[in-house]
């Protein structure tokens, strides 16, 4: 009798959610727990907190001095870019995305992923491709000097504004494409029949109903490509075409005024966060209007020229976007691995690993107890904390760096004076200028990159997986290693490595924290762009890029299966 | 009545695979026809060929006597005023119910549009939640506003495509017969696809048996349960056994159980040579053809019981050997082995010969 009202009692608190097997006892461990997302929101808060601040600090001459010569520039430099990009990349994406997902035309399915291989490439890395085939010394130019005479006047100005809106179109326009194309997938035909049958003939179908349908979506994307737009920061230098990232670099470490570069960022955070809010409103409307995938999503079937020209313009795209700018570095690098495959580029190339595992494992064991901690206390005070610790990804590298540098610098200080006084010791510096910044630094901008898939792997554990277990003998690290630990294993595994590529090619944040003499790969590649050297920088750029096709390879295969 | 809609020999291949072969069927102004079939058999195939969606190879579809599809030629679906309400209802997210709805009439001036989705929204008694949008509403009103967008622009013929599936039973039994109301009241001629019986039943006026590609017996629901034409269309509606008998005379039919008089003279394929004296044909006994009688000589025992509320569905095992189903009024309780009296009591008879068993099953 004992033993059955125990039972009950036991399934009914278990049905409101999924560990709350705990009494009282356990009450102090929850305070544990939930401890963690908070910690991580604070760590996300400081940069934000600081670099607001510092906006209203008061003001010296440097600031003056940007504000009268820099600052118009950056404003409508960034302006343009983001436009230009924005429209770019939409135009792009969306065609290629209806195209992909509700026509058929000459090698669809292998366009259908490929066309998310640029992706691998950083913006940087296409950017100084392009400026070295394009520019006046390069190969194209020269060769058509060669044939048509000394004057080109007609060929545009590649490193002008248009040239940087282009590279960044190619490297941005997956972004728009991925999500547009999944919202296609899911109702494109659908709406289209809908329209049909209500009278309404294909175009006016599109643009009637399934374009307006997507929108959440586009406008997502379009979100996504403008925050890598405003973050950039190796494209923008690669090509000298100053923005904010750009100014906030020169005032550190040109000026070294760290003021006036936290005043920078604090202007560029003013525009992210607009852009996070309207991320998030696509969102929760893209939430509403999700519809369920119609099993027969038969295909536009297009013919003759129609089709081919689709598998052309297909094929234009990939070719600028990834083609191009792979060949062209391997032939680069064939042509320097002989002198530049030595002792120092091994170091660049340890150093990348090194940071990019720590980072991957660090970020990934944070993002595991902030899961944990909301799967047992998933109260709203708790979940909002999470949000909050996920949104450094939102914040471009530069401002990051600032942002941690500061209130780093400062505890330092902090730290050497109370040993000064208490013993009579010179510490120097002990956090600042080691790995210890950079990893808090990528922890806190890529937290949310290995948050999302360990997410979703754990939606999948229910809490009647849970209860199963529990009802089959099983629990506490036996229920962890045996039932949690392989379902999760896929959602760590694809966190781990998202996280350790994109600290590989991760510019910024490695720039301006790094130990000083501390290169890397992306380093390496920014100090040989800078003098111009693109033959040189393409050595490092190809480790990147093939480390760059492994989770996009990854993806596809999950997609595709 | 005239004819509205006429599909001539229609046949639709998915590269090699045949979907649907070589089938025909007509319909009349007014009335409201359903494809019925079990999952796969090409039905949804055929609804979204008369739409236009789908093209045919060979055959013809007329609506209104001209040809809206043929071998190489289709139709655009938007061009031939046919409505369609999908599976999933495919209602436009991003629309309110008043939007969806006024979707399709953006020919009509403003005033009129406004009124004639009035109308419909009392039809399908959603008057009040036309300012709300499709994720507001439950899986019952999204079919309504589906219905009633579809209805919106009065098209010539109206497809359901198992416009039921995604609501739960209790459900699906009331609104489909609000739909008919619905439909009927809008004068409507509509073809309906579900692998529901009942939901045929409640909705259609006709209803095709549909199997692998072809129509069995395009008939009335009595027809297809009283008179099945073949065997696979007299196993897939109602229930029933089969059980071995010999013909007497095209009449008269003997099982075990006794001497079936049939109403017509044959019961088999209008073409059947086989219902002569001593051919030996599988008779169809359906759960109400069996009658308990406890005066009755022949006893079954009883093999397993269902029960029904009002009745309970006994399976019995009959003296030779046989399985019959009875239909047996739930106060006469009877535990499993027991042995218990039974009649035979049908007024007609359904046999089909028994050298074609392996052929339509």
């Amino acid at each position: 009798m004992k033993g059955e009202t125990r039972n009950l009692t036991g399934k009914s608190s278990s049905t409101r959610a999924g560990f709350s097997h705990f009494s009282s006892s356990a009450y102090r461990a929850s305070w544990g727990w939930r401890l963690i997302p908070f910690l991580v929101a604070v760590l996300v808060l400081v940069p934000i907190g600081t670099i607001i601040s510092s906006f209203f600090a008061p003001t010296g001459d440097v600031w003056q001095h940007l504000v009268e010569t820099t600052l118009p520039g950056v404003l409508v430099n960034t302006f343009w870019l983001a436009l230009g990009v924005g429209s770019g990349a939409a135009l792009l994406g969306v065609s290629l995305a209806w195209f992909t997902a509700v026509c058929e035309f000459p090698g669809r399915k292998f366009f259908s992923w490929a066309l998310l291989l640029p992706l691998a490439i950083p913006a940087y890395v296409t950017a100084f491709v392009a400026l070295g085939l394009f520019d006046y010394t390069g190969p194209v130019q020269t060769t058509l000097r060669s044939w048509l005479g000394p004057d080109l006047f007609w060929f545009p100005n590649v490193r002008g504004r248009l040239g940087v809106i282009i590279v960044m179109i190619l490297a941005f326009y997956p972004y728009v494409y991925l999500l547009a194309r999944n919202a296609f997938l899911t109702q494109g035909k659908r709406s289209l029949e809908a329209a049909q049958s209500l009278g309404f003939n294909r175009t006016q179908g599109f643009f009637r109903l399934a374009l307006p349908m997507a929108r959440p979506w586009i406008a997502g994307g379009i979100m996504l490509a403008l925050m890598e737009t405003l973050a950039d920061f190796g494209t923008v230098a690669v090509f000298n075409y100053d923005t904010f990232t750009t100014a906030i670099y020169k005032a550190w470490f040109g000026m070294f005024s760290l003021s006036a570069a936290s005043q920078l960022a604090s202007l560029l955070i003013v525009i992210v966060f607009a852009m996070i809010v309207m991320e998030q409103q696509f969102r929760s409307r893209m939430r509403y209007a999700e519809l369920k995938q119609s099993a027969r999503a038969g295909r536009i079937a297009l013919e003759g020229w129609r089709a081919w020209s689709l598998t052309g313009f297909a094929s234009v795209t990939l070719f600028f976007a990834f083609l191009l700018p792979v060949a062209q570095l391997g032939i680069w690098a064939a042509v320097v691995f002989s002198q530049d495959f030595d002792q120092r580029y091994l170091e660049f190339l340890w150093h990348s690993l090194l940071l990019s595992t720590f980072a991957a494992l660090l970020t990934c064991s944070v993002a595991l107890l902030v899961v944990y901690a909301v799967r047992r206390y998933p109260d709203p005070v708790t979940r909002a904390a999470v949000g909050v610790a996920t949104i450094g990804y939102a914040l471009p590298g530069t401002v990051l760096a600032i942002g941690i540098f500061i209130p780093i610098a400062w505890v330092d200080n902090w730290l050497s004076e109370i040993a000064m006084q208490l013993f009579h010791i010179e510490t120097g510096l002990l956090i600042q200028g080691t790995l210890a910044t950079m990893l808090i630094a990528y922890m806190t901008r890529f937290l949310a990159v290995s948050h999302s898939p360990i997410d979703s792997a754990m939606q999948r554990i229910t809490s009647s997986i849970d209860e199963a277990t529990r009802g089959l003998g099983l629990s506490g690290w036996t229920m962890l290693r045996r039932v949690h630990l392989p379902i999760l294993k896929g959602g760590i595994f694809t966190a781990a490595t998202l996280v350790f590529v994109d600290v590989m090619k991760e510019m910024p944040i490695t720039l301006m924290t790094r130990p000083f003499g501390w290169d890397t790969l992306a380093v390496r590649i920014f100090e040989m762009t800078s003098e111009g050297a693109w033959e040189q920088a393409a050595l490092p750029a190809v480790a990147l890029v093939l480390a760059g096709l492994f989770p996009i390879i990854l993806f596809v295969r999950q997609t595709e299966k | 009545m005239s004819t509205l809609l006429e599909l001539k020999n229609i046949r639709h291949a998915y590269g090699k695979q045949v979907v649907v072969n070589d089938l025909s069927f007509t319909l009349e102004k007014g009335e409201i026809g359903c494809l019925l079939g079990p999952s796969g058999c090409g039905k949804t195939t055929v609804l979204r060929c008369i739409a236009g969606f789908e093209p045919i190879s060979a055959g013809e579809i007329l609506l209104n006597g001209k040809a809206i599809s043929r071998a190489s030629f289709c139709l655009p679906p938007e061009q031939r005023h046919i409505g369609m309400v999908f599976q999933d209802y495919a209602l436009f997210p991003h629309l309110t119910v008043v939007a969806n709805i006024g979707f399709g009439l953006h020919r009509m001036q403003k005033q009129e549009r406004a009124s004639r989705v009035a109308e419909l929204l009392q039809t399908v008694g959603l008057g009040d939640a036309g300012t709300k949008y499709p994720h507001e509403l439950s899986g019952g009103q999204q079919q309504r506003v589906a219905l009633a967008r579809a209805l919106a622009p009065r098209p010539d013929l109206l497809l359901l495509d198992e416009p039921f599936s995604n609501l739960d039973v209790s459900l699906r039994e009331r609104l489909s017969l609000e739909v008919r109301d619905i439909l009927k009241s809008q004068n409507a001629t509509a073809i309906l696809v579900t692998h529901d019986q009942d939901e045929a039943f409640a909705i259609a006026d006709e209803i095709g048996v549909m199997h692998r590609g072809e129509i069995q017996q395009w008939d009335t629901a009595y027809n297809l349960y009283h008179r099945p034409a073949n065997r696979f269309v007299a196993n897939f509606i109602g229930q029933g056994v089969f059980l071995s008998g010999k013909m007497l005379d095209p009449r008269h039919v003997e099982i075990e159980l006794g001497v079936l008089t049939g109403d017509i003279p044959h019961q088999c394929t209008p073409d059947c040579q086989l219902c002569g004296a001593g051919n030996p044909v599988d008779v169809l006994i359906r759960p109400d053809d069996i009658v308990h009688d406890d005066a009755s000589p022949v006893q079954a025992a009883v093999v397993h019981k269902a029960f029904r509320g009002a009745d309970i569905l006994y399976t019995l095992r009959l003296p030779g050997g046989g399985i019959a189903l009875s239909l047996v009024p739930s106060h006469h309780n009877h535990a499993l082995g027991e042995k218990i009296g039974i009649r035979l009591e049908a007024d007609h008879v359904v046999a089909f010969s028994q050298s074609d068993r392996a052929a339509n099953n």
